[in-house]
C-alpha cells in the first residue's frame, strides 16, 4: 500500500509540472495576474509530492519492502542501513527519482530565493522548469517506475547493493554530481524566459549569474568527489579515465565554465547576449545527453545502468523537443538582440571570447570522441571501435594549455580597450619569472629534465604571478596592502581565488602524471620491496568479518628513507550475499605525494600479487577543484548582487506597472 | 560595409576558421587512436595486423586461467565458443574477472597470442558488455546452431 502511495504523489507531481508548465506561461504572456501568481505554489506542491514520493522510496528501502522490484534488485537485509537509504540512487529508477527531486529543489529555491525580479519573470522560469519537470515525471511513470512490484511471488531478500558501490564516496558524489547537473537548468530556464519575454538585457545576466556560478561550484564538487571517489575504490591508481560516462558532466562543466565567463560579459558591457543564450541552452542539453548516454544501454562503463531501449528513445525524444524547441525560439527572437561591439581587439572581451572558444572546442571534441564509438558503430553495420584516453590527452591538454596562456592576459587586462603595451608592461615580468622558475624548478627537485614539468609548471606560475601582478597593481596606491586588499571587489577575489583553483589543478594533473611511479609484485608474507623513497615491508594477511562481508587484511610496515613513517592494510574483501570480490585500497595521503597500496590475489604457494605506486602531487587535483567552488561561491556572496537587485527591483516594478497596458495588447512577434 | 558590421562578421570569421580548424584535427587525432574490437574467430582468421593496439572481447574459458607462480604472469583462454584466443597478461586482474565470465581486453596480438595491456573486467554480474555480446552473437551466427543458450547473460 505504502509504495502505490508513492507512485501515486509522482502522479500527482506529474499532474501539477503540466499545470505549472502551462497556465504561469499563458498568464506571463497575456498579463494575467491570478496564473502568473499560480507559479510559486504549484512549484512548492511539485516539491512536496516529489519530497513524499522519494521519502516513500527510501522508506520501502529501510523496512525492507522486497515486494518492491528496485529494493529486491538494490537492496539486501543485511545491507548496513546508511546504505540501504542511499541505495534509493543505487540503480536507474531511484537515481532518476532522486534527480527529478532535486530540480523540484532548484524550482524551490528559485521560487523562494527572486523576490527581487517582477513575477512574470519568476512565472516564466518556473513555468520552464515545470516543462522539464513534467518531462522527467512522465519518463518515470511511463518506462521506470521505482515503485514497480513484484506480485504476488515478492522474492524473500533482495540482491544486494552493488559492492563497489558500498562506500562512503557513493554517498557524496551522486547527490553533488545530480545538483550540479540539474542546476544548469535553472540557468536554462532563465535564459528561455528571457528569450520568452524578449527581456535580454544585462539585468537578466545578473539574476542568471548567482545561479549558473551555484550550480557550476556544485557540479565542480560532485566531479571532483567522483574522480576522488574513482581513485580510492576503483584501484587502478588512476583519477580520470575519460570513460565514456565520465565525459558528459566534463562536457557540462566546461560549456558551464563558458557560460559563467561569457554572463560576466553580458551582465558588465551588454555584449555576447545571444552567446550566452546559445550556451545555456547547449550547457542544459549537454546534461539531457549525460543522462541519454547513461540511461540509454548504448555504452559500457562503470556507471552505465542495465536498461531497456525505450527509455533511450524517450530521452532521445525530449531532448529533441526541448533542444529543438529552444532553438526554434532563440532563431524567432535572436534579432531583438541587439548587442554592441563596443571593444578593441584587445580587450578583456575578446579575452574571453578565446575562452568561450577554447571550451566549446575542447567540450564539441570530447563529445566527437564520446559519441564516435556509436557512429562508427551504426555507419560501419556493427564494427566496433573504443575511443580512449590517447585521443581524449591529445585534444584536451593542448587546448587547455593555450586557454591558460590567455587566462592571466583576461584577466589583467581592462574591458572595452587594453594597450597592448601595457600587457607587455605588465605581464613581461611574469612571463619572465614563471618560465624561469618552470625551468628551475624541476630541475632542482628531480634532478631530470622533463619537457612536460617544465610547461607545466611554467603554466601553473603564469596563472599564480598573474594574479600577484593583478593584486599588486589593483593596490598600488593604496596607503597599505591591508587596506588594499580589503579594498578589492568580493567577486574579484572569488574569480582570483577560482582561478588560483584552475592552476592548481593544472599543477596536480600534469606533474602526477609525469612523476608517478608504480611497481606491481608478488609478495610472501616477510618479504619487502623499494620504490621511489619509500620502502615496504610486506606483513602477511589475517582474515577479518565485516557485516556483509569477509575479507582478507594485509599489514604493510613502510619506511620512507629508512625511518618506520606508518603502517598500512590494504583488504580484500567477499562481499557474501552478491558472491562479489572487492579491492579496498590503502592509501596514504599527503600534501605533496599519495601512497597507495592495492591487493591483488593470493597465490597457492601464499604469496600475494599487489601493486604499490608513489604519486606526487595527486592531491592538488581536488583541492584545485575545492578552490575553484569556493572562488564560485564567494563571488555569489558580493554585494554588488544583492544591492543591484533592490535597485533593480524598484526600477522593474516600475517598469512592470508601466508595461502593464501594453501586455494587453495582441502580442505581435 | 558598416565598421561594426566589419567586427562582427570578423569574429564570425575567426570563431569559424577555429572551429573548423579544431574539428579537422580532432578528427585527424581520431584515426590516429581508435582501437578496432576483434573477436577470436577474427583474430583465428588472421584480420588483425602482429601488434597493432586492439580490443579482443569474449568469454574466459572455464579452466584455462593459469597463474605463474614466480611471477605476475598470468595466462588464460578467451572465447567466443568457435574460436579459442590465448591471452598472456603480466599484471593484476581486476576484481571481476571471473571464469566463465565476459572480458574485454586491449593489447596486440604478437604470433597468434594476445598480449594484454589492460584487462577490462564487466561491472556488473547480470549485466553482459556491449562488446562481450557482439563477439558472442557474431560466433553464433558463424555456427548458425542453437547453442547459444549455455552463454546467456
Amino acid at each position: 500500500m505504502v509504495p502505490e502511495l508513492g507512485h501515486f504523489s509522482l502522479i500527482l507531481a506529474f499532474c501539477l509540472c503540466v499545470i505549472l508548465g502551462t497556465l504561469p506561461l499563458i498568464g506571463a504572456s497575456t498579463g494575467n495576474r491570478l496564473w502568473i501568481g499560480l507559479a510559486r505554489p504549484l512549484t512548492a506542491g511539485v516539491f512536496v509530492f516529489l519530497t513524499i514520493s522519494l521519502l516513500i522510496l527510501g522508506y520501502s528501502f529501510v523496512t525492507d519492502d522486497f515486494s518492491v522490484r528496485f529494493v529486491a534488485q538494490h537492496s539486501n537485509s543485511l545491507l548496513p542501513l546508511q546504505y540501504k537509504i542511499t541505495a534509493v540512487w543505487g540503480g536507474h529508477e531511484g537515481s532518476f527519482l532522486f534527480w527529478t527531486w532535486m530540480l523540484g529543489g532548484w524550482m524551490l529555491a528559485v521560487s523562494i530565493f527572486s523576490k527581487a525580479m517582477p513575477d512574470d519573470f519568476v512565472a516564466r522560469v518556473l513555468g520552464v522548469m515545470g516543462i522539464i519537470g513534467a518531462g522527467y515525471t512522465l519518463f518515470m511513470i511511463a518506462t521506470s517506475n521505482p515503485f514497480d512490484r513484484v506480485l504476488p511471488l515478492s522474492p524473500m531478500d533482495g540482491a544486494d547493493l552493488n559492492s563497489a558501490l558500498q562506500d562512503f564516496g557513493f554517498i557524496i558524489h551522486p547527490p553533488s554530481l545530480y545538483m550540479g547537473y540539474v542546476g544548469f537548468s535553472v540557468v536554462f530556464a532563465f535564459a528561455i524566459a528571457a528569450l520568452l519575454s524578449g527581456r535580454l538585457d544585462s539585468a537578466w545576466a545578473r539574476w542568471s549569474r548567482p545561479w549558473a556560478n551555484t550550480a557550476w561550484a556544485i557540479l565542480t564538487i560532485g566531479i571532483a568527489l567522483g574522480s576522488w571517489w574513482a581513485y580510492y575504490e576503483l584501484g587502478w591508481g588512476g583519477w580520470w579515465a575519460w570513460d565514456p560516462v565520465e565525459n558528459p558532466p566534463m562536457i557540462n562543466w566546461l560549456l558551464g565554465t563558458a557560460l559563467i565567463h561569457s554572463l560576466a560579459v553580458t551582465e558588465k558591457r551588454g555584449v555576447f547576449k545571444s552567446w550566452t543564450v546559445l550556451l545555456a541552452i547547449m550547457a542544459f542539453a549537454s546534461s539531457l545527453l549525460g543522462t541519454f548516454i547513461t540511461r540509454s544501454g548504448l555504452l559500457t562503463s562503470v556507471h552505465a545502468f542495465a536498461s531497456d531501449p525505450t527509455r533511450g528513445v524517450y530521452i532521445l525524444g525530449f531532448l529533441g523537443f526541448v533542444v529543438g524547441g529552444s532553438l526554434l525560439l532563440f532563431a524567432l527572437r535572436a534579432p531583438l538582440m541587439k548587442s554592441e561591439f563596443g571593444f578593441a581587439a584587445i580587450s578583456r572581451e575578446v579575452f574571453l571570447l578565446i575562452n568561450n572558444i577554447l571550451l566549446v572546442v575542447a567540450s564539441a571534441a570530447i563529445l566527437l570522441g564520446t559519441l564516435y564509438p556509436m557512429v562508427y558503430q551504426a555507419m560501419s553495420g556493427g564494427e566496433l571501435i573504443s575511443v580512449g584516453p590517447p585521443f581524449f590527452n591529445l585534444i584536451f591538454v593542448p587546448l587547455m594549455a593555450i586557454l591558460v596562456v590567455f587566462l592571466a592576459m583576461g584577466s589583467i587586462s581592462r574591458w572595452k580597450k587594453t594597450s597592448a603595451q601595457y600587457l607587455i608592461q605588465q605581464l613581461g615580468i611574469v612571463a619572465a619569472a614563471s618560465i624561469g622558475l618552470g625551468v628551475i624548478l624541476p630541475l632542482v627537485l628531480t634532478t631530470e629534465f622533463s619537457i612536460g614539468a617544465t610547461i607545466a609548471t611554467s603554466l601553473g606560475l603564469w596563472i599564480v604571478l598573474g594574479i600577484v601582478q593583478d593584486i599588486r597593481v589593483k593596490i598600488a596606491n593604496k596607503e597599505s596592502t591591508l587596506a588594499g586588499l580589503k579594498s578589492l571587489a568580493v567577486s574579484y577575489i572569488g574569480m582570483q581565488i577560482a582561478h588560483l583553483g584552475f592552476a592548481t589543478i593544472l599543477l596536480g594533473a600534469s606533474l602526477t602524471s609525469i612523476y608517478s611511479i608504480e611497481k606491481s609484485v608478488l609478495l610472501q608474507a616477510g618479504e619487502q620491496m623499494d620504490l621511489g623513497d619509500y620502502h615496504f615491508e610486506f606483513n602477511g594477511t589475517v582474515p577479518v568479518t565485516g557485516p556483509n562481508y569477509i575479507a582478507d587484511r594485509a599489514t604493510f610496515r613502510v619506511f620512507e628513507d629508512g625511518e618506520f613513517m606508518r603502517e598500512m592494510y590494504p583488504e580484500k574483501r567477499l562481499y557474501t550475499q552478491s558472491g562479489s570480490p572487492s579491492t579496498e585500497m590503502a592509501i596514504d595521503a599527503g600534501f605533496w605525494r599519495d601512497l597507495f597500496i592495492t591487493l591483488g590475489e593470493p597465490r597457492e604457494s601464499g604469496a600475494w600479487s599487489m601493486t604499490i605506486y608513489v604519486k606526487p602531487f595527486v592531491r592538488w587535483v581536488w583541492l584545485g577543484a575545492i578552490l575553484m567552488a569556493m572562488g564560485a561561491v564567494v563571488a555569489v556572496l558580493d554585494k554588488r548582487y544583492r544591492r543591484l537587485k533592490v535597485r533593480t527591483l524598484t526600477k522593474a516594478n516600475a517598469q512592470s506597472g508601466a508595461k502593464q497596458g501594453d501586455e494587453y495588447q495582441p502580442v505581435s512577434t | 560595409m558598416k565598421p561594426h558590421r566589419r567586427k562582427k562578421l570578423t569574429i564570425i570569421l575567426f570563431i569559424a576558421t577555429g572551429l573548423s580548424v579544431a574539428i579537422g584535427l580532432s578528427l585527424y587525432a581520431l584515426s590516429n587512436t581508435i582501437d578496432l574490437f576483434f573477436t577470436p574467430s577474427q583474430i583465428a582468421a588472421g584480420e588483425a595486423t602482429n601488434g597493432q593496439r586492439i580490443r579482443i572481447g569474449g568469454m574466459v574459458k572455464e579452466g584455462s586461467v593459469v597463474r605463474a607462480e614466480d611471477s605476475l604472469n598470468v595466462e588464460f583462454i578467451a572465447t567466443d565458443y568457435t574460436h579459442d584466443l590465448v591471452v598472456r597478461y603480466d599484471g593484476i586482474l581486476p576484481d571481476l574477472f571471473r571464469e566463465g565470465q565476459g572480458v574485454v581486453v586491449e593489447g596486440a596480438v604478437d604470433n597468434g597470442m594476445f598480449i594484454a595491456s589492460r584487462v577490462l573486467a564487466k561491472h556488473d554480474e547480470n549485466y553482459m558488455s556491449v562488446e562481450v555480446k557482439a563477439a558472442m552473437d557474431a560466433a553464433e551466427a558463424a555456427r548458425a546452431m542453437p547453442a547459444g543458450a549455455s552463454n546467456g547473460s
